[in-house]
């Protein structure tokens, strides 16, 4: 057989009917993941037709996107303040239990965003395919998984068959030569790698990670390195599993167990990239030329070195636009810009790993006068862990504000607000337009640069404070 | 779904670049549990103001964008999140074809799977329509034409199978359900 890509041998092993000039390829889906946010229409869709959810024990449910963070909301006697995220959440609640799908819960200890608790569980594995209506779904790909976002109508067909109609995306090629240097991390690389291969650049492809400095990460780096894919418009990122990846999933709750273990191990070593495969396209990226980077316009790949200064496009409509809305001149340097609230936490820069890094600037330390620093653990997990190696106290003892795991901040849909306006540093994703509340400046950045920020009071070069 | 044979309209513009879904219908609007009604919301926060007035100056608020069934918008349109309330709105609001240099993976599923049309065209017919707002089109889905004045004809691709969905206004469901016997052998076969 030919030389084959990790992409080409997961498709392949999961394709029930191959594609032909008439149709998509029928391919097996092996977790489901869901959320209240994207799935009231398929499990309506489902109930009209009279159909079950097929797969019940493929299919993990949670509540994230519109959830509160606010301690006395999801513990206490406070009901949800918002009436529609309330509404959803019993939606939620009630699909669940009529159709049997399981669920992490408001006072789940499980909880949490939904591309977090797949990996902390052991649910996502490698070789395996997994979707959910989230477009950052593409996190799992870490693992050597095909993981992709998915509409509402595709969760519907997720639920009845098991399966989705797809054409095979192309393969992409991003080699990473070279190591990180200190302070700069895989936050500050995956933004590099969006700012070189541009927001649309990787649409139609699955993209490969690969390189000494790919190999060097630890699984949760590599969650937010296949996170962030579906910014550079990929349909999906990959990593190959290695040793790294076997040592994280080991003794995981969902992961394989005694024999099954050895059967999995096998057939994950199976799954890197052959020699000589060939891709359709590729780039490459030294990780030693970078420093920690920053964003500054209204998509993630308006991106810069942070020391950098604002580029000068002359005649680019869609550039003068994104600068005025951010408030930015073309030629500004982006350091000492003045802030109002600094956002460490969502599906891409809010594992334990993350708050590490944060407490590592803040630990005595405090957040600057004015300046809102919210600090949201991806998941009811990553608190207990974060509360128990005293990285919550650090965080409060600085005069941030420590919350119940959610989405929150990233997209703004719980309440969980920037305001009109000001300026924001976030570990999240996306810095469109209004994304964080209507009016709210975004700038994308890694937990450190976030952290370093909220302690100055402005943009501020976290090497300095490390 | 409706099916969808050929659309004549003029366009409406917005010739901005990556025009991401977060724009089409903000998150706060996602809260709902159903697919009607998302069209008020359509580009809520450039469509109104702060006190929820139509602002003049948003295209789709002039009176020539009244009617439009077809959308021609930057490059990269639909980047960003899967969310599906984004070509609901679309469709609500009155749009049934979106015409761009390049349209984003998930939104492009999406848009098939309800009866929006994505037609993907080559830069330069791309650069007339930007210039050309208010043109007068015919998409014809029979014969994979987008017909500019003049009677100038482009072809455009889209993907066969969602073709015939469209064509025949049937969802893609009943097919995958009529393949649940090789679904079947398949998790047999691997003991899933």
């Amino acid at each position: 057989m030919s030389a084959r890509t990790l992409f080409d041998k997961v498709w392949a092993a999961h394709e029930v009917v191959p594609e032909t000039a008439e149709t998509p390829a029928v391919l097996y889906i092996d977790l489901h993941l869901t959320h209240e946010v994207t799935s009231p229409q398929a499990f309506s869709q489902l109930k009209s037709l009279g159909l079950p959810v097929r797969r019940t024990d493929r299919t993990l449910a949670t509540l994230d996107h519109s959830t509160p963070t606010r301690t006395e909301q999801v513990f206490g006697s406070t009901p949800i303040v918002m009436d529609a995220a309330a509404k959803q959440v019993r939606a939620m609640e009630q699909n669940c239990a009529d159709f049997g799908v399981e669920l992490f819960g408001m006072r789940d200890p499980k909880r949490g965003i939904v591309h977090i608790i797949g990996p902390e569980l052991g649910a996502s594995q490698p070789g395996f395919t997994i979707v959910c209506g989230d477009s950052h779904t593409s996190t799992h790909g870490a693992f050597g998984a095909l993981a992709f976002g998915i509409g509402s109508t595709e969760v519907g067909h997720v639920f009845a068959t098991q399966c989705l109609l797809q054409r095979k995306p192309k393969s992409f090629a991003v080699n990473v030569g070279g190591h990180l240097k200190p302070g700069v991390t895989a936050k500050d690389l995956i933004l590099a790698i969006i700012g070189k291969v541009g927001v649309s650049g990787g649409t139609g492809h699955v993209l490969e990670y690969r390189g000494a400095a790919i190999s060097a990460l630890s699984m949760e780096e590599r969650m937010t390195i296949c996170n962030m894919s579906i910014e550079a418009g990929a349909r999906a990122g990959m990593i190959a599993p290695d040793e790294t990846t076997f040592q994280y999933l080991k003794g995981r709750p969902r992961a394989p167990s005694g024999g099954d273990w050895e059967r999995s191990l096998a057939r994950w070593k199976s799954l890197p990239t052959d020699p000589g495969a060939r891709f359709d396209a590729s780039l490459d990226i030294d990780a030693a030329s970078l420093a920690p980077m920053i964003t500054y316009g209204t998509n993630p790949g308006m991106v810069l070195p942070i020391n950098g200064a604002i580029p000068l496009k002359s005649g680019d409509a869609v550039f003068d636009k994104a600068l005025a809305y951010m408030g930015f001149k073309a030629g500004d340097a982006m350091l000492g810009k003045p802030i109002d609230v600094v956002f460490i936490g969502s599906c891409t820069n809010g594992r334990l790993e993350d708050l590490h890094a944060a407490a590592r600037v803040l630990r005595g330390r405090k957040v600057a006068k004015g300046v809102q620093l919210l600090i949201v653990p991806g998941s009811q997990a990553v608190k207990r862990e974060a509360e128990a190696a005293g990285l919550a106290q650090i965080f409060l003892d600085a005069g941030a504000d420590w919350r119940e795991s959610g989405c929150s901040m990233c997209l703004g849909m719980n309440g969980d607000l920037v305001g009109k306006g000001k300026y924001s540093v976030s570990t999240s994703n996306r810095n469109f337009e209004g994304r964080q509340g209507v009016g709210a400046r975004t700038l994308l950045a890694s937990p450190y640069t976030a952290a370093a920020s909220a302690v100055c009071g402005r943009i501020a070069d976290p090497r300095e404070l490390l | 779904m409706q099916p969808l044979q050929v659309i004549r309209s003029k366009t409406v513009v917005m010739a901005s670049t990556n025009i991401d879904t977060d724009q089409i219908i903000p998150a706060r609007f996602l809260t709902v549990t159903t697919k009607e009604g998302l069209g008020k919301e359509l580009f809520a926060d450039w469509r109104y103001d702060a006190q929820g007035n139509p602002n003049p100056n948003f295209v789709l608020n002039q009176p020539q964008s009244k009617g439009s069934q077809v959308l021609v918008a930057g490059k990269n349109f639909g980047c960003g999140s899967s969310r599906e309330h984004a070509p609901w709105a679309l469709l609500d609001f009155g749009f049934r074809a979106v015409i761009s240099s390049e349209i984003a993976d998930i939104f492009k599923n999406n848009s098939l799977k309800n009866g929006l049309l994505p037609v993907v065209v080559d830069e330069a017919t791309h650069a007339w329509l930007i210039g050309n707002p208010g043109a007068d089109v015919t998409i014809d889905l029979s014969t994979n034409t987008l017909t500019l004045p003049g009677e100038r004809r482009i072809a455009f691709a889209i993907e066969a199978f969602a073709r015939y969905g469209l064509l025949n206004g049937v969802d893609e469901l009943g097919y995958l359900r009529s393949k649940l016997a090789d679904i079947e052998r398949y998790e047999a076969a691997r003991g899933w």
